[in-house]
Order: C-alpha cells, then sequence, then structure tokens
C-alpha cells in the first residue's frame, strides 16, 4: 500500500460520523447566493429584483475563463441583490431569493423525483466537448475545498499528455466523512462520473486514490469500476496530508510535480470524488452545483451528521440539525481542523468550497502558549513539501521577503503539519502565510511597475 | 633556545615588512571623503528609519553633499533642527514644509465597536487582517495587534489597553511613516503638526454606508455631511461615505468637530475651554 514519502503526520482521527448516513435537509425558504464561491473572477448575476427563478436555474454566470456560474437551489422571487456578510465578516455581494409554500412543495417534489435527462449511453455518447461544457454550464467547481472551477481543470493545455487521472477519495482531514459518505452510498454515480471525467481529460487511465481506514468505501467502489477496465482503485496508508495534489500524485504514481508548477506537467490531473459525482448529477439528470454533501460534526453536538445541504442556506441554520451550538462551544471552523478557517460570521450562507463544519469545545479551542524554539527540527520531518518550516516562518515574521522566496515559502501548501508538532507551540503557519503573501504582493508590486 | 629566538625574528620580521607595505597602501589608494557627510550624519537621529525615503542616515548625508541643495530631502526624524544645521553645513536654504506627525484614524474602541470573535493566533496585524474582517465587524478599523509599534524606531506608537487602539505619542514621533506603510489597514496619515501641536482630524477610515457602518462602531463617520455643511472654509469632503479635513485649508475653528453626531472628529492639543453655563447652578441656594 502506497503512501507519500516526505513528512506527514497522523493526528487522531475523531471520524465520529464515519457510519452515518448522507441525511438530506429540508429546503430552505430563503438563500443568499454569494457571486463568489470559487476560485477566480466573480459571477455576474444575470437576474434581478423581482425575477421569478426555478430551482436550477441559472442566476450568475461565469465573468471569464477562470470563474463559475451560481444556480438557485430553491424556486422564488429575487428579493435583491445586496451586500451581506460572508463567513470570515466581510461584505461580499450576494443573490437574495425566498420562496413561499407552493414554490416549496414543488420543489421538494422535483428533488426527490429527478428525472433523467440523458440516459447511461447517452452519456457514453458525450464528447469531450460537451461534457467540458457541462461542467462549465453547471457551476462545476472543485468540491473538495479548493473550489477552483473544474472546467478549466477537464480542459488540460494541449502540450501536456496526461497519462493519468487522479481521483482524491483519500479524506485525511481528521473529522471530515463527507467523502467517505459519498462513496459509501453513490459509488456507482462517482465511478460514471470519474468515468466522464477521465474522457475530457483524455486520460488513458483514472485511478481513485482512497485512504485505507475507509474499507467499506474500497470494497463499493471497487465493484462500482468493475466494467470500467480504465478505472482501479488504489488503496493508500492513512496518513495526512494524503488528499494535498502533490502528495497524492506522488502516492499514487510516484510522480513528482515541481515547484510552481500544475500536476498536469507530471501528466496528471486531480479531481475530488464530490466533483465527479457533481459531474455525473450534471450530465445524467441536469442538477447543476446547488447542493453538497458536508460533515457538520464535533464533540459538543448532539446529532452530528453527513448532511445534504443546499447552497445559500443559513450556516447557523445547518449547525442547529446537528444539535445546535452549545452556549460554551469554543469555536466553529469551515472545513477540516487542520486546514480549515474559524467562522466569524454564522449568519453567512453555505458555499460550495464548504466540505465541513466543525464545533470546538471551549477546551479545544485556544492555542497554546506561545513558547521560543527549541531548535528540534520537527517542522522540517513533517513538513510534506520538504521546507524548513522554522526558517521561512522566521523570514515571514521579520517581513525578509526574498530570503523567503528563496527559501521555497510558495511551495507551502498551508497543510499545518509544522504548527501541530511544534512542540512549543508557534504559529510557525501563521507566519509563512505571511510570508507568502508578503511574496504576493511583491510580484503585484514588480508587474505594476512593468 | 634558538628556535624561540627564530620563531621571534620571523613573526617580528613579517609583521614589519607588512606595517610598512599596509601604510604604503593606505596612502597610495586613500579614498578622500566629503568631510560634511561626517558632519552631517552627526546632526541626523541614527537610527536609521528609513523616512527619508534613503537606505539609511549614513545615505542621506550622502545624499546631501551630493546634491549641494535640500530640495526634495527632508530627515523627518531629525526635523527642523537637524535640516537647518545641514543647510548651515552646506550653505544653502532649507525650504522643508511643516513636520509631520502621524494621526491614527480610528477611534472604534472595545466598547463601541462589536465584537463578532475572539483572535488568538499569531499577534500580527497583517495576519489577522487575512482573516477577514478581525475582531469586529469593521473591515477598515484598527487591528490592534501592533504592527505599527514594532516598525517604529522612535518609540513613539503603543497599543492603549482599554481602547485596543495605536496610540501616537506626539512627542517622538518624527512623521518618518514607517508605521503608516506597515498598517495593512492604511488608517494611519501623516498629518502637519500644526501650531502648537494643534490638529482636526476625522478619526475613522469607514467607508461602508452610514447604516451598517454604525452597527458596526459607535463611533464611525456615517457620511452625513455635516461638518462639511458647517465648514466655512471648504476644507472637509465626504466621498464613499467618509469625511476628509485639508489640513492646508483646516483654520481650526472646531465646528465640525461640535457638529458630527458620532463624535468621529478628533482634536488635539487644543487650550481647554472655558465653560461659561447658562444653567442656574444653585440647587444650594434654592435650598437656603
Amino acid at each position: 500500500m502506497g503512501t507519500f514519502k516526505k513528512g506527514g503526520i497522523h493526528p487522531p482521527q475523531n471520524k465520529l460520523t464515519a457510519g452515518s448516513p448522507i441525511v438530506t435537509l429540508a429546503l430552505p425558504r430563503r438563500v443568499e447566493l454569494l457571486l463568489s464561491q470559487h476560485i477566480g473572477a466573480p459571477a455576474t448575476p444575470i437576474v434581478g429584483k423581482g425575477d421569478i427563478v426555478v430551482r436550477g436555474q441559472e442566476v450568475a454566470k461565469s465573468s471569464g475563463f477562470v470563474s463559475a456560474s451560481v444556480h438557485t437551489p430553491i424556486s422564488g422571487i429575487v428579493k435583491k441583490i445586496d451586500t451581506v456578510r460572508n463567513v470570515a465578516g466581510q461584505p461580499v455581494t450576494a443573490i437574495i431569493i425566498e420562496a413561499d409554500e407552493e414554490n416549496h412543495l414543488a420543489d421538494e417534489e422535483r428533488r426527490t423525483n429527478k428525472t433523467r435527462v440523458r440516459s447511461d449511453e447517452e452519456l457514453e455518447r458525450l464528447t469531450v466537448e460537451e461534457i467540458r461544457a457541462i461542467a462549465r454550464s453547471s457551476g462545476l467547481v472543485g468540491l473538495g475545498g479548493a473550489t477552483f472551477p473544474a472546467s478549466v481543470k477537464l480542459a488540460p493545455p494541449k502540450e501536456s499528455k496526461i497519462d493519468f487521472l487522479i481521483v482524491n477519495g483519500a479524506e485525511c482531514e481528521p473529522y471530515l466523512t463527507c467523502d467517505h459518505a459519498l462513496m459509501r452510498e453513490s459509488g456507482d454515480e462517482i465511478v460514471k462520473g470519474v468515468e466522464l471525467m477521465r474522457r475530457a481529460c483524455d486520460a488513458p487511465e483514472a485511478i481513485i486514490g482512497i485512504e485505507e481506514n475507509k474499507p467499506d468505501a474500497i470494497e463499493i467502489l471497487a465493484k462500482a469500476s468493475e466494467p470500467y477496465a480504465a478505472i482501479r482503485i488504489e488503496p493508500l496508508k492513512a496518513k495526512y496530508p494524503q488528499g494535498g495534489e502533490k502528495q497524492l500524485v506522488k502516492a499514487i504514481t510516484g510522480r513528482e510535480i515541481k515547484s510552481g508548477c500544475l500536476p498536469a506537467s507530471a501528466g496528471t490531473v486531480v479531481h475530488n470524488v464530490a466533483t465527479a459525482y457533481a459531474l455525473y448529477n450534471a450530465a445524467a439528470y441536469g442538477v447543476p452545483v446547488i447542493e453538497r454533501v458536508v460533515t457538520v460534526t464535533g464533540k459538543d453536538l448532539s446529532r452530528p451528521g453527513n448532511f445534504l445541504a443546499p447552497i445559500g442556506m443559513r450556516l447557523g441554520a445547518l449547525i442547529d440539525y446537528a444539535g445546535g451550538l452549545r452556549e460554551d462551544s469554543g469555536k466553529v471552523i469551515l472545513g477540516g481542523p487542520m486546514m480549515g478557517r474559524a467562522a466569524i460570521n454564522l449568519d453567512a450562507p453555505m458555499v460550495k468550497g464548504i466540505s465541513g463544519v466543525l464545533v470546538m469545545a471551549e477546551d479545544d479551542s485556544h492555542r497554546r502558549k506561545e513558547e521560543p524554539c527549541i531548535r528540534c527540527a520537527k517542522c522540517v520531518d513533517v513538513c510534506p513539501m520538504g521546507l524548513e518550516p522554522y526558517l521561512i516562518s522566521t523570514y515571514g515574521r521579520l517581513r525578509l521577503v526574498d530570503e523567503a522566496q528563496q527559501n521555497g515559502a510558495r511551495d507551502c501548501i498551508e497543510c499545518g503539519c509544522c504548527s501541530y508538532i511544534c512542540p512549543a507551540s508557534r504559529p510557525l503557519l501563521d507566519y509563512i502565510r505571511l510570508g507568502k503573501k508578503l511574496i504576493a504582493d511583491k510580484i503585484q508590486r514588480e508587474k505594476i511597475n512593468k | 633556545m634558538s628556535g624561540v629566538f627564530f620563531a621571534i625574528m620571523v613573526l617580528g620580521g613579517t609583521g614589519i615588512v607588512a606595517a610598512v607595505l599596509l601604510s604604503i597602501i593606505s596612502k597610495k589608494f586613500y579614498v578622500k571623503e566629503d568631510s560634511r557627510i561626517a558632519e552631517i550624519e552627526s546632526l541626523l537621529p541614527g537610527a536609521n528609519c528609513g523616512g527619508c525615503g534613503q537606505s539609511g542616515c549614513h545615505a542621506f548625508a550622502v545624499a546631501c553633499c551630493e546634491a549641494g541643495n535640500l530640495d526634495g530631502l527632508d530627515c523627518p526624524g531629525g526635523g527642523k533642527d537637524a535640516m537647518n544645521g545641514i543647510a548651515a553645513i552646506l550653505g544653502v536654504e532649507n525650504h522643508g514644509g511643516p513636520a509631520k506627525v502621524a494621526v491614527v484614524k480610528c477611534a472604534g474602541e472595545c466598547n463601541e465597536r462589536v465584537r463578532s470573535s475572539y483572535y488568538d493566533g499569531a499577534k500580527s496585524c497583517a495576519i489577522l487582517a487575512t482573516c477577514g474582517s478581525g475582531e469586529s465587524y469593521c473591515v477598515y478599523g484598527c487591528l490592534g495587534c501592533g504592527d505599527c509599534v514594532d516598525a517604529c524606531v522612535f518609540d513613539a506608537l503603543r497599543i492603549d489597553p482599554y481602547s485596543g487602539i495605536a496610540v501616537v505619542d506626539d512627542s517622538k514621533c518624527t512623521g518618518c511613516g514607517a508605521c503608516m506603510k506597515v498598517c495593512p489597514r492604511n488608517i494611519i496619515e501623516l498629518r502637519p503638526y500644526g501650531p502648537r501641536g494643534m490638529r482636526v482630524w476625522v478619526a475613522c477610515s469607514n467607508k461602508d454606508k452610514g447604516a451598517v457602518a454604525m452597527k458596526e462602531c459607535k463611533r464611525a463617520c456615517i457620511g452625513c455631511g455635516k461638518c462639511s455643511r458647517v465648514c466655512s472654509h471648504e476644507a472637509i469632503t465626504v466621498a464613499n461615505n467618509l469625511a476628509y479635513i485639508d489640513a492646508v485649508k483646516c483654520k481650526l475653528c472646531r465646528k465640525c468637530v461640535d457638529t458630527c453626531p458620532t463624535d468621529a472628529i478628533h482634536k488635539t492639543n487644543f487650550p481647554e475651554e472655558k465653560v461659561y453655563s447658562n444653567q442656574p447652578t444653585g440647587s444650594d441656594s434654592a435650598v437656603n
């Protein structure tokens, strides 16, 4: 069983919801759809105040090559296009849609009785261009959390020959089980989605990498992929950050992606299993990305679970389905505990990139006291990119931009292994991020000066 | 014994030869440095703050000597005294502008701003600024982690423990602008020191619409424009829901300070006003 060679850690798994089925949440009466739910240019609204919209309708179209359109999960009336606050408390533009009782019942009906728009035979006949167009028109983005528009990754540059499509089912973050639940319940759909992706990237082989701690998922997907000669499952030894693009490619193919290069340079394209599922849903049922599976978990919640949650619903409501916040809950993290970010505003709407909502107890949510570096080099041992985190973080703190750049700050994937392992509890990643930001600012300045 | 003698001879001889060679070379390759550079440098603060735009105090002294005049050259750290001294050394006139001082354009103290969260990451404004709106919902105000304090080589800034906002010490601030460059929210501005230090400025950077700004902070400028209407010197402009006072046009009449509904306009170093009360003060007399 393979894994990546350099660094990595084994944090406690804490997969409280590993066995939980996916619970479909009732559609909300009001959604706030952010125009920027992806990496790249924000989408442009194509509806106005007072317009009537139907579930699945495009309400904002992608405004560039690297951009993604936004669709509404509920039918109703566009109340306004206004500034709302996102989870980080920043003002952003959103389309606010409200549904009445009649709309609501009709939507629930549509949701339960999905109609096929293409049969499996028709799917097999889809051309490469058609698959990419489906990804583009359905607002498909990387649902692992990076939210990079999937249509761009499905169209790799012509000069790079793609040998492998790597599908990420590793789910190496502690606590998160949304991909696991999806693989267990929708193995067939995922494999069909992977097949569509494989054809779109023109890859001769597709490999789904799954960590060994999900034996049921491995079994189900292995069975589902039997009819497809080009798809195989690769069980992987559990280690964080296996789901990192570069780590996953290394673990499965043994290939190394050079510094500053995309996976395509090593003849690979990496997608998430949830993205594959969403692509199949869009192609077979014509359902764009309007819902996604989210793990709502934490030791503080009474009913943690995996939920199929509509995009645009209030995050606070999502937590209420899982038992609600306790008075003394410490903090809420969006994503996993290693790479996720703490939420400031729980009235913010759900967006495409949220794979998990983690409620931390008060005791677990504080950082330990920072102590001086004892030069133990544990951060160097665990860095999956082979960097020297103690050094780069010092350069970041001292704002020595050039030195940080020379020492590979931009190769940092922000997995947080260094901060996790540091016995002196130093905020290594915080300062590395600062260094990366300063480098990006510098490059931006140089571009403007030219 | 002869070994010791031999060693002394060899080492001593080598030393004498090297000394002679070095003295000849130092005469031959002597670089004549402008004696004024050292003189000028002795007038400068020596903090190498970079406020003059040069890499340090020595570089500034060299630049002064090379330029021959003081146009566009200013040492904010040394202030007027240093510049006049330099002008005397160079035998030119000093046309330097007014002395400047840093002001913090935020007054959103802890109890004025609605707290959204607690931050316990690395203590750096630059990092906190990347984590969203910070500890309040105002995305324009002071973050209070003290990047400016670290940047100040003159020890002129501190974070007030009660308000959580950076405070400038007028007597120490030299107007070098190091704090201004490092502030991720650009809320520090260099303004003229003013006569006897008297200054009036808008202590807010919030560009949100009035109603939104009000919710975020009780001391926010809501862009109502009352100050610009009351100003008889046309010194105040309101743009992007935020008022700005032009320090050159401002005659320090302080009408705007009194009229601001959110107390967002600050004044400093004015003599204390005498309080005349129209109210009958005498509850004592009423009893008697």
